[in-house]
């Protein structure tokens, strides 16, 4: 154990923290504004997750961080020993023994549970930012459920490249009232979003805090003749030969050679060591 | 038959300055209205005022719903002001980047009021949109274009289509001609007084050009320091002056 407070944040904070949170489960997709506080970390590393986490982490979780579903960037290392040091918690690669995930840009590919806490980082909170600069027309279009704007958007892709090209960050309604930007995930997760687990959304620089309880039902935005596609690379895992799993491609030479692997490299692990094996993987002894 | 807005006393103050004061008028369904006035007389601010973007201090704006008849749109709640604003109202600015999403194509700023509106299908919207383009006569071509790339005179008139293709029964308009070249601002009368004849709409425009009220206006009237001093038949007034002002103001157009 450390000199830290519990999960760094004083208490006060993490009351306030909590009280965002709260608020934000109580009205689904609502975007509450909250007193974000410096971390010791630039903005864009996940402030705002981690703020987040740290109001919800209590001495007996267990965490786990994902950065583009993987465990061992750097940005997931950080924040990972981040806690170890100033919460003390047990930490942990698997997806089914976290009780606490904090994550950028990716939902794990195994199912969460209803004692699981998912919480993301969060660049940009307001899905209507770049069609609508005024922060106080997005409130009044929130508030109103003037939500016209987001098609737009859509209409745009469309006219433009023959399909909805929003690939991440795909906006959806949430409870059929709130739209909400998911954060910068790609689209094949926004089915995932109608989950088991506790989703919560920090965003640090903007200080805002939204969430998603368990159940609740969320809605990919679309035309009737152009309608929502969860999409990913048409290719089964180089190295577990998975094909239900979002892929990262990864260019191996200079010769146009790339290979397909998992993004959420727990699920890829996992798999390998049930025995999957993909087009470039090699036996693992289990 | 019911006015289509019946404008009770209308005053709006900036501070002690006044912006515009006792207006009251009828317009009925059809009926095309010119405001005139030189700079600073009010009519900007009364427009805003009837058109729900800047709140009067006192008086009454009562408009016929389609729903629920005669209402006062300054009292009503802002959601449905705002629902008015995108259905049956239709507000065309001077400056066409005022009312253009200037970020988006021709064919996204016309779709965005039925979007608003709940359409949801892409192929209806696109032909809509198309077929808006044509009847303010920018060509097919130009649909995924964004606004940037037309002229002035485009601009307006593709600002025009955006407004009128929900259908609304009344068009609020300060100044559409403004910083158009003449030979533009002709073709763009002549196609707003056949899109008013054809639509049925009814329309309040606001204007210091007399040629225009002339040729697109049934009714006029005239303000000065925030006072409507005169309002008559459009050729009664321009070809009659009565008060100093009116008579001042219609001496003063050039005559080539």
């Amino acid at each position: 154990m450390s000199d830290y407070n519990f999960a760094y944040l004083d208490e006060q904070t993490k009351r306030m923290i909590r009280r965002a949170i709260l608020k934000g489960l109580a009205v689904p997709g609502y975007q509450v504004p909250f007193a974000s506080r410096e971390m010791p970390m630039p903005y864009g590393w996940g402030t705002g997750g981690v703020q987040v986490s740290a109001a919800a982490l209590t001495p007996e979780d267990t965490f786990k961080v994902i950065d583009q579903g993987s465990d061992d960037t750097t940005n997931a290392v950080s924040i990972r020993k981040f806690f170890e040091k100033t919460a003390g918690v047990a930490v942990t690669e698997e997806t089914e023994k976290a009780t606490v995930i904090q994550t950028r840009h990716r939902i794990p590919e195994a199912a969460l549970t209803e004692d699981q806490i998912l919480v993301y980082q969060v660049p940009i909170p307001e899905p209507l930012r770049f069609l609508e600069p005024r922060e106080t027309e997005t409130r009044k279009m929130h508030s109103l459920e003037e939500y016209g704007l987001m098609h737009v958007k859509l209409y745009e892709d469309i006219s433009q490249h023959g399909a909805i090209a929003t690939s991440y960050a795909y906006p959806v309604k949430v409870a059929d009232r709130y739209v909400m930007d998911p954060s910068p995930i790609p689209k094949f997760d926004n089915p995932k979003l109608e989950m088991a687990a506790i989703q919560l959304f920090g965003a640090g620089r903007e200080q805002r805090i939204y969430a998603v309880p368990p159940y609740t039902p969320v809605v990919s935005l679309d035309f009737e003749d152009y309608p929502f596609e969860a999409t990913k690379a048409d290719h089964p895992c180089d190295l577990c030969g998975a094909e239900d799993s979002y892929l990262d491609e990864v260019i191996l030479d200079d010769a146009g050679n790339r290979m397909f692997v998992c993004s959420d490299s727990d699920y890829c692990r996992c798999r390998r060591e049930a025995g999957h094996v993909g087009r470039l993987g090699v036996e693992t002894a289990a | 038959m019911t006015p289509l807005l019946q404008v009770r006393d209308v005053a709006k103050m900036y501070g002690a300055r006044i912006g515009c004061t006792d207006v009251s008028f009828d317009l009925y369904p059809g009926e095309v209205m010119g405001i005139v006035g030189e700079s600073g007389s009010g009519k900007s601010t009364l427009l805003n005022c009837l058109a729900g973007h800047i709140a009067p201090d006192r008086g009454q704006v009562i408009f016929d719903t389609r729903a629920d008849g005669p209402v006062d749109t300054v009292t009503m709640s802002e959601p449905a002001r705002r629902m008015l604003g995108r259905t049956d109202w239709a507000f065309v600015h001077q400056h066409a980047r005022d009312g253009l999403r200037m970020n988006v194509s021709a064919g996204g700023n016309i779709g965005e009021r039925l979007m608003a509106v709940g359409a949801r299908h892409y192929g209806d919207i696109r032909a809509r949109a198309v077929d808006w383009l044509d009847r303010v006569e920018i060509s097919e071509t130009r649909v995924d274009d964004r606004p940037s790339a037309f002229s002035g005179g485009m601009q307006q008139r593709l600002q025009i289509a955006r407004n009128l293709v929900t259908d609304p029964r009344l068009v609020f308009m300060d100044e559409p001609t403004g910083g158009l070249d003449v030979s533009v601002q002709a073709r763009l009368l002549d196609l707003l007084r056949g899109l008013v004849r054809q639509m049925g709409l009814s329309a309040l425009i606001v204007t210091h050009d007399l040629a225009v009220v002339r040729l697109l206006a049934d009714r006029l009237m005239v303000m000065k320091d925030g006072h409507v001093v005169e309002a008559g038949l459009t050729d009664q007034v321009l070809d009659d002056p009565q008060h100093a002002y009116t008579q001042l103001l219609v001496s003063s157009v050039l005559q080539v």
